[in-house]
């Protein structure tokens, strides 16, 4: 079968600083992957690249085994890829609906409607996005990732900011999500990884230190000591 | 002459056009890249400086060279002061918004312009320089003053970079320069910072203003070219670099001089603002500029 | 949604019909001022699709008007083309430009966008007077009043005539009006706002940034090219100082006094500026001051404009 996404020998320095390196990655449809990692170990940057916000500076992206390296961000989003922010980066001065409705190409105001239903924000849709909550503001920035029917679905780190009942609530809309989309999330709340990701991809340094269930990376004694001892609270 | 003397000529003449260009950028280099603002006003705050040039040797008296340093005390000050209220009245309460402080500064251009019509009347006036000497050439004599000009040119610009790169005050610049916020969360004045940059780049425009007016002429409208110029060495050269400004200010200075002898001022202008055009095209940062975040 | 569209057209319309109603009472002062008003206003129209819609702030839009301009007056005065075939012409060109100038001037973005936009609006001004022997340079280029009178598909028209001037120009501007109302009440209009809000966004939901501004530049610098032209042909007269960086302020100026990002407020603008110009004039003449003075006090105090403030404070359905 296939492979979703695939990359091979993905590689991006800026200047002297090598962000990403050599990266073979392989995602499979219908997974809930989870990337976690210390700050600047190059989650971000990866992520990046694979959406096509950042060029490479060597290696390939595959998606759908289709060479995708030279396409622009917005070719890979009709592609199927769609990226929610680190940041988040709504229409501020549009009203909710306003913004899901440009990212509902096709579907028009009926798949708006559905997506915000989704995410729980139907009621909020005349409600000018800036005015919202932060917890509301990312999951605005989830139902635009959701109203563009994507194959893929990356978020970054999405639950950063929430409460706990957003977070528990956010779990919940994932694992309700996986079953029609594949998932690839950066992380660094652990309690949310264990919970929601299938597999788990380490990075350490621009590099990929381990992958494997929760389980297995739990156990790790690599990851340990990178990452999840300096990690638990 | 042959073709040896015009070149000759024409390399002094290119010379002289980057001193002056490098002196009249470097104002306007300060604040954008300090503040990241563009300033449209910039030209004619060389324009004033120029004016208050002229005045200021018509009314002190003791011939040219006292006015010429009467000149470089009191048009700095003038237009330093302008400065300083056009950032505290205006530039501040717009939040420095790039897109507004353009629009704000192009409305000052036009106040001011219509002031110096005013005050001043349409007509051209020359300013003598503070002494002349003649540097006699076999093929053509060249004014000395020109060459003091060049000299003194790259006497201010090695002072800015001393500054710059030597002192508290650069740095102090330089890290406000670089993120704003990450200054203000180390204690750092922001406000008092783009105050005094801003005061520090008019200031400047306006020496030059007063170095520059004895071999041009001091015209109400005047301030349009040095303002294109300027704009073009800052950000051919890349925002916030001075090093990339000298440098572009000679190549461009003397690409403008070279041409100007052989060819015609007009088409050296147009070259000079298609070749901005594209490098910005091409590289917006600009040859040594930082990329844009 | 269907309630707002018709209080929408219905308030164009109005507009439109006062215009074409004003011309039985006003003076022939003002007629032809207004006619010059409306001319002038279907390129502040063509700025704010680029400016007000798209967030692209263009110092350089005179080299498109006088593209129009200079396209029909040294159509119809040297190339012996009729005054339709010089219009036809002018817009053609007008494409044609806006698209090249369109393809390398927008791979710049925020404020090297403006300065590029500027300096090759300069670097046209320049050349329109190096090239003297064509363009007349300042002195300009007169259109003769009997070029101005033609047939056109079996009717006469007469360009000197002041009630056809005014008609023709309401017409236009009314074109103007219409188009801009269409696209930006569309989904093209809805990308390109939603590209000022948030471009990096906006390329992540799958648009075609790029593509969807250079549209929006070609439309902005077309129409400022039918403005250019309509010019010419209609007050006989093409010279530098309609191509010089003055005439890249002023759509800016117009478009931010009556309210960028409205329909109507580059119309209003316009109209307005013309007032207190006309105003200022009898008692003095510092023009530039208060043209100065205007846009300081809009920046601090008024950044939407006439209409934007209306439409932010009391009348939200107007687009």
């Amino acid at each position: 079968m296939t492979a979703l996404l695939e990359t091979r020998g993905l590689s991006r320095s800026f200047g002297g600083l090598i962000a990403v390196s050599e990266v073979d990655f392989t995602l499979m449809a219908g997974e809930v992957r989870a990337v976690i990692g210390p700050n600047g170990a190059g989650k971000t940057t990866f992520v990046s690249l694979i959406a096509g916000r950042v060029p490479p500076s060597s290696g390939i992206v595959l998606f759908e085994g289709e060479d995708i390296t030279r396409l622009p961000a917005f070719r890979r989003v009709r592609r199927g890829i769609a990226y929610t922010f680190q940041i988040t980066s709504i229409y501020a001065n549009l009203s909710v609906s306003e913004n899901v409705e440009l990212a509902a190409h096709q579907s028009g105001a009926a798949g708006s409607r559905a997506a915000l239903e989704h995410v729980g924000l139907a009621d909020r849709a005349q409600q000018i996005a800036g005015t919202l909550s932060y917890g509301h503001q990312r999951l605005l920035e989830v139902a635009m990732g959701l109203a563009l029917h994507p194959k893929l679905l990356i978020l970054d780190e999405p639950t950063q900011g929430l409460s706990d009942a957003e977070i528990a609530n956010f779990i919940e809309l994932v694992r309700g999500l996986s079953r029609d989309t594949t998932v690839l999330l950066i992380e660094h709340n652990m309690p949310v990884v264990m919970d929601l990701a299938h597999r788990i991809t380490v990075f350490d340094r621009g590099a990929i230190l381990a992958e494997g269930s929760p389980g297995e990376i739990r156990a790790d004694p690599a990851v340990q000591t990178a990452y999840l001892g300096s990690a638990d609270a | 002459m042959s073709f040896f003397p015009h070149l000759l000529l024409a390399l002094l003449e290119g010379t002289v056009a980057a001193a002056v260009l490098a002196l009249s950028a470097l104002g306007l280099s300060l604040v954008f890249g300090v503040m990241r603002v563009v300033n449209v006003a910039h030209g004619e705050f060389f324009m004033l400086g120029a004016m208050l040039a002229w005045w200021t040797a018509k009314t002190v008296p003791g011939g040219p060279l006292a006015g010429f340093v009467a000149a470089l005390i009191v048009a700095p000050a003038a237009v330093g002061l302008l400065a300083f209220l056009t950032e505290r009245l205006l530039l501040r309460r717009i939040n420095y918004d790039p897109e507004a402080t353009i629009v704000a500064t192009i409305g000052l251009l036009f106040v001011v312009q219509q002031l110096a019509l005013s005050v001043f009347g349409a007509d051209a006036k020359p300013v003598a320089a503070p002494f002349t000497y003649r540097i006699v050439f076999p093929w053509f004599g060249y004014s000395g003053y020109k060459l003091f000009v060049v000299v003194a040119s790259a006497a201010i610009l090695l002072g800015v970079w001393w500054v710059l790169a030597r002192t508290r005050y650069g740095l102090i610049m330089r890290v406000t320069q670089f993120d704003r916020e990450t200054a203000t969360a180390f204690g750092i004045p922001v406000h008092q910072v783009y105050a005094a940059v801003f005061v520090a780049g008019a200031a400047l425009v306006a020496v030059a203003a007063v170095l520059i007016v004895p071999i041009q002429q001091a015209h109400y409208l005047m301030g349009l070219d040095p303002l294109l110029m300027s704009f073009i060495v800052v950000i051919v050269g890349g925002l916030g670099s001075i090093k990339g400004s000298v440098i572009a200010a000679l190549v461009i200075g003397m690409a403008d001089g070279i041409i100007s002898v052989f060819f015609s001022p007009t088409l050296a202008s147009i070259l000079a603002t298609l070749l901005v055009a594209l490098v910005l095209v091409v590289r917006p940062q600009g040859l040594y500029g930082a990329p844009i975040r | 949604m269907s309630g707002n569209l018709t209080k929408v057209v219905l308030l164009h319309l109005a507009v439109l019909v006062a215009l074409f109603a004003g011309q039985f009472f006003a003076s022939d002062y003002a007629v032809l001022t207004l006619t010059r008003i409306m001319v002038l206003a279907v390129y502040a129209v063509g700025y704010n699709f680029l400016f007000g819609y798209t967030g692209l702030l263009s110092l350089g839009h005179a080299m498109f008007f006088a593209t129009g301009l200079y396209v029909a007056a040294i159509g119809t005065t040297r190339a012996g083309l009729s005054v339709p075939a010089a219009f036809a012409m002018a817009i053609v060109i007008g494409f044609v430009v806006s698209l090249v100038m369109g393809a390398i001037i927008l791979r710049a973005t925020g404020v090297a966008f403006m300065i590029v936009t500027l300096m090759f609006s300069q670097a046209a001004f320049l050349t329109v007077l190096y090239f003297g022997e064509f363009t007349r340079g300042d002195e300009g280029i007169v259109i003769p009043d009997a070029i101005r009178s033609f047939i056109f598909l079996g009717v006469p028209v007469d360009l000197t005539s002041e009630v056809l001037r005014y008609n023709m120009a309401l017409a236009i501007l009314g074109c103007a009006v219409a188009l801009t109302l269409v696209l930006v009440r569309s989904r093209f209009g809805h990308v390109l706002i939603a590209i000022r809000e948030n471009e990096n966004r906006t390329a992540m939901l799958g648009y075609d940034v790029a593509r969807y501004k250079l549209i929006a530049f070609v439309i902005s610098g077309m129409l400022s090219a039918v403005s250019g032209a309509t010019y010419a042909l209609m007050f006989a007269y093409a010279g530098s100082t309609l191509a010089s960086i003055q005439y890249s302020i002023h759509p800016l100026l117009w478009t931010l006094l009556g309210g960028a990002s409205t329909v109507l407020g580059p119309v209003l603008g316009t109209a307005l500026m013309f007032l207190l110009v006309d105003f200022a004039s009898s008692f003095t003449n510092a023009n530039l001051l208060m043209v100065g003075a205007v846009l300081i006090l809009l920046v601090l105090f008024f950044p939407k404009g006439i209409i934007g403030t209306l439409r932010q404070r009391y009348v939200p359905w107007l687009p």
